[in-house]
């Protein structure tokens, strides 16, 4: 993998890897390079297998993480690919093409994240959420418990008598 | 409680479009005539539910309740991991066809809508339809704690929590979840109240109609449906 790796980085300038653990590792791209690096990885280097795309919400940084995870089955390796999206406006570049799995892993993200890739198939229909209007909901500036108990009516929880509280509030009813 | 960001402010403004198919249009027909169509009007009945009366006698009443009581055809919609549960009663082991319980494919023959788990709120359109599109007499049992209030998804954006809001819960089996012999014994409590004439779920539905409709939408933003949808 360390060969792999320090013969990519001149090419692709990739950031520092992380070996995370023999066989998984992680590298930063640059977005202009992404394209080019995955299909050098897919066609050469016999990384075939998109295992996932997912993102991470860095509010603090003010941008996202989009991870795009590959595998190389023959030689138990995975690499992680890092690639960081201004987070005001989200803009990524779609890999449909590459792998038809992305376009599912794009829609989503696209729908939670709010994260635009345009050309992506069926990319701005919705996808698990029906009728949101809302922010997209993994943003991490989204309050899902604000959000439910703004939306969803809640049950009263239940009587309690505790005997302290109880009695004090018997006997002392003014406090 | 405390770690609730008082600033995250719900967006209440932006309204959901109409689906472009439910819009009202114009259509031509075969022979060259063009109609308008307003989807919502002419293709559903929007006639309310009725509340259906008891028997002229106690007796014939009562006779008609204990009919119902041996006859609870469950609608197989499994919204939730209760669902799962579900499945052993229908084996050798737990055998609830034995009390005269069974599983049905469509609403249309079943009179027992089981909401098996959380609803999220996707689901719970289809429970509604679900729900509405069976014959009386029909009852509704929510089980597990998510239906009772909203369980591990009390903080879910996505997930209803008070069921009896949305939907005329008859009977409630707590747990999370529920294992099949509690789910057996709330179906024989259930069959007790049906033949008390107590599981009324129905008729609270027809009466509070409007205020049913109203939770539904409050939470329901594409509401792309006629209002009653039998």
């Amino acid at each position: 993998m360390r060969e792999l790796i320090e013969h990519l980085t001149p090419r692709y300038s990739l950031g520092a890897p992380v070996f995370q653990r023999p066989g998984l590792t992680f590298v930063d791209v640059k977005r202009d390079k992404l394209r080019a690096l995955l299909l050098d990885l897919r066609d050469k280097h016999g990384f075939t297998h998109l295992v996932l795309l997912t993102a991470v919400d860095w509010l603090e940084e003010g941008r996202f993480q989009l991870t795009y995870l590959l595998n190389n089955r023959a030689a138990d390796q995975t690499l992680g690919l890092r690639l960081y999206l201004d987070r005001a406006n989200p803009m990524g570049d779609t890999i449909h093409d590459i792998w038809p799995t992305a376009a599912t892993y794009q829609r989503e993200l696209r729908e939670m994240f709010g994260i635009a890739f345009p050309g992506s198939p069926r990319v701005d229909e919705e996808f698990i959420l029906e009728g949101w209007t809302d922010m997209p909901p993994y943003r991490r500036d989204f309050d899902t418990l604000a959000y439910s108990q703004q939306t969803f009516v809640e049950r009263g929880g239940r009587e309690t008598h505790e005997p302290r509280a109880t009695m004090k509030h018997k006997l002392y009813p003014e406090g | 409680m405390k770690d609730i960001d008082k600033s995250f402010k719900k967006d209440t403004e932006t309204d959901f479009p109409l689906r472009e198919e439910m819009r009202p249009r114009k259509v031509t027909t075969p022979d060259g005539q063009v109609i308008d169509i307003d989807p919502l009007q002419d293709y559903f009945c929007q006639e309310p539910p009725k509340v259906h009366r008891k028997s002229y006698s106690a007796i014939v009443e009562g006779f008609y309740n204990w009919a119902r009581a041996n006859s609870l055809w469950i609608l197989g919609f499994g919204t939730g991991c209760g669902a799962i549960e579900m499945r052993p009663l229908m084996t050798p082991r737990f055998d609830a066809y034995r009390y005269g319980i069974q599983w049905r494919p469509t609403p249309r023959q079943s009179n027992l809508l089981v909401i098996s788990g959380y609803l999220s709120v996707k689901t719970l359109k289809r429970a509604i339809r679900a729900y509405e599109q069976m014959p009386q007499p029909k009852y509704v049992v929510g089980l597990g704690s998510c239906t009772i209030n909203g369980g591990m998804y009390w903080d879910s954006y996505n997930t209803i929590k008070k069921l009896d809001e949305y939907l005329p819960v008859d009977l409630y089996i707590a747990g999370c979840m529920p294992r099949p012999e509690a789910l057996l014994a709330g179906l024989m409590d259930l069959k007790k109240l049906i033949r008390k004439g107590e599981a009324e779920g129905a008729n609270r539905y027809a009466e509070n109609f409007d205020w049913y409709k109203a939770n539904q939408k409050s939470v329901i933003k594409d509401w792309d449906m006629p209002d009653y949808s039998w």
